[in-house]
């Protein structure tokens, strides 16, 4: 029922939404992704046009790399908590763009045009069952559970024994090669990349997927990512066309917007939590048992 | 056998000395008792011997190893296990996972072995998933597995971090008033849980409040005031301690 282009931003969406949610299940407020796709989209678009590399190294290298930044930007920046890692990791993307727009390589702020499309929907998929593999497994296993202790109480989790530290910087590389993988993908998708688009507003976009889809599960930015991205379309194409001339620009964010606001105040888990487990008052114990069981 | 060593350990903050030259030993399988009236520095001390706090002076000694340089997760892997005065339970899991949470330390398995499905990633889990419910069993809330932790009771929140901190299998476990806000019957539970974990040989240090608690379980009591120690000795000898009746019981008539 979508263009082959909305889908294919679906799933490019998705992988950024899955991205945020690896940091945010750590309990890391981490607004880098915007920059690690970029990093991404304009390695891959030099080693493919200056380079001539084959697109699966050009993938490889635009996923370890900003696994590496990540590696180096978080052993500092993982100390700050809450809204002052959101600044410092917002910082790192200004820091990008002032870079980007000064190199030769990268076409100053014009960007780069006429990237040969590579990616196709095989890759599409596959990039997204990996995504969607790995943060199903997370859920359950020992370094989820560490994982899940860090984001409710950090200081506890440390006298548990969680190397915390250990565990936000594992968060904050793979979410960095998600979004890396993201980036190269979509520029050898649709072109042409700018300096410009890996900056605060794709940012914000990108944490609006997991707080419209929901962070308690890997389904809810997913979900989000897809819903946000299918929604300027499904106004576009149906009778809504006839009242207001919906055209994609300022009219989505204002629309992104008034969905994130609605979900904030009326479902502050998201969407996903229509659909989980609910919890229930427990019970008072038929009578508090006198003596201990012996084991 | 001395297990936990403390010499003339001291903590400032700006101008309050909240632990003024404390000295004391836990021997293996002793229930040590730490009480004082309040603001006399006990949180602190276990404050202190967690890692969450650095001392300003003094040592802390741990089976014949420094401790007190030590960040919490190294103490932790040392073999220290601790509860808190406020009840700190991960609110948003379940009571069985806030106690799988706790077996951290006596599982190994990667994640890459889970991505592969590994059979020996399969049977820790389970592992883990049995060790948990037998100890929540253990505290009394084995039908409460499935309960958000902090919709228990308040007794019964202290008794599922007691689960959760014993999951890590603990040399030393601090217990930081574990009775507080507790009814009769739930303290009743509460002391016959750490009656058995002494017949099992496990060492505590119990911060406590409430003298039936306090006399009922220790093999020894340290009794801090305004930073100091003022006494040690068998409950029997503290009760009798004149320093210790004007400085903390006499407080409570
Ligand atoms: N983090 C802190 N910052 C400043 N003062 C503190 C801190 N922790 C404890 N104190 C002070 O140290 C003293 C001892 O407190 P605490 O160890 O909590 O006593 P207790 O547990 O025996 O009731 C109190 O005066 C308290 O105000
Ligand atoms: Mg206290």
């Amino acid at each position: 029922m979508f263009g082959e282009s909305v889908r294919q931003l679906m799933a490019i969406n998705a992988l950024l939404a899955l991205s945020i949610y690896l940091t945010l299940a750590c309990g890391q407020l981490s607004l880098a992704n915007a920059a690690f796709m970029g990093i991404g989209a304009y390695l891959g678009a030099v080693l493919t046009l200056n380079a001539g590399w084959p697109f699966w190294a050009v993938i490889v290298a635009a996923v370890i790399v900003p696994m590496l930044v990540a590696v180096l930007v978080g052993l500092p920046s993982l100390r700050l908590r809450g809204v002052f890692l959101a600044i410092a990791t917002l910082g790192l993307g200004e820091v990008l763009r002032v870079v980007i727009v000064n190199l030769r390589a990268t076409g100053g702020a014009e960007g780069i045009s006429s990237i040969p499309v590579k990616t196709h929907d095989w890759h599409l998929a596959l990039a997204l069952a990996v995504a969607l593999y790995l943060t199903w497994r997370l859920r359950g296993s020992r370094m989820g559970y560490a994982f899940e202790a860090i984001r409710e109480d950090e200081t506890v989790a440390r006298t548990m024994g969680i190397n915390t530290t250990r565990y936000k910087l594992i968060a904050f590389v793979l979410s960095a090669a998600l979004a890396g993988l993201a980036g190269v993908l979509k520029a050898h998708l649709f072109r042409a990349i700018t300096p410009g688009d890996y900056g605060f507003v794709q940012a914000v976009d990108i944490l609006t997927f997991a707080v419209v889809g929901g962070s308690a599960s890997f389904l809810g930015p997913a979900l989000g990512a897809v819903l946000l991205t299918a929604l300027p379309e499904l106004l576009r194409s149906n009778v809504l066309r006839d009242v207001v001339n919906f055209e994609a620009g300022w009219q989505t964010l204002f629309l992104n917007g008034v969905i994130l606001l609605l979900v904030i105040l009326f479902l502050p888990n998201g969407l996903v939590s229509l659909f989980t487990r609910q919890w229930r008052r427990p019970t008072p114990l038929a009578s508090e048992p006198a003596t201990v069981e012996a084991t | 056998m001395t297990l936990l060593r403390v010499e003339g350990l001291t903590r400032r903050f700006g101008g309050v000395v909240a632990v003024d030259d404390v000295s004391f030993t836990v021997g293996a399988g002793e229930i040590v008792g730490l009480i004082g009236p309040n603001g006399a520095g006990k949180t602190t001390v276990i404050n202190l011997l967690t890692g969450l706090l650095r001392p300003s002076s003094g040592q802390i000694e741990f089976n014949g190893a420094r401790l007190d340089s030590l960040t919490p997760h190294r103490i932790a892997r040392a073999g220290v296990a601790r509860t808190y005065q406020n009840i700190r339970l991960f609110r948003g899991l379940s009571a069985l996972d806030n106690v799988i949470v706790g077996t951290h330390l006596r599982t190994r398995a990667s994640f890459a072995a889970r991505l592969a499905f590994a059979p020996a990633v399969r049977r820790e889990e389970a592992e883990a998933r049995e060790t948990a419910r037998a100890l929540l069993a253990r505290v009394n809330l084995g039908q409460r597995e499935a309960a958000r932790a902090t919709s228990l009771p308040y007794g019964e929140q202290r008794r599922l971090e007691i689960a959760r901190a014993l999951a890590a299998q603990p040399e030393l476990l601090l217990l930081d008033e574990p009775a507080a806000g507790m009814n009769p019957a739930e303290m009743d539970v509460l002391i016959a849980l750490i009656r058995s974990l002494r017949d099992e040989g496990q060492t505590i240090l119990l911060i406590e409040h409430n003298m039936q608690v306090v006399m009922g379980v220790c093999d020894r009591i340290v009794v801090l005031n305004f930073g100091r120690k003022i006494a040690e000795g068998t409950p029997a000898e503290i009760s009798r301690d004149k320093d210790v009746i004007t400085a903390y019981l006499g407080e409570e008539e």
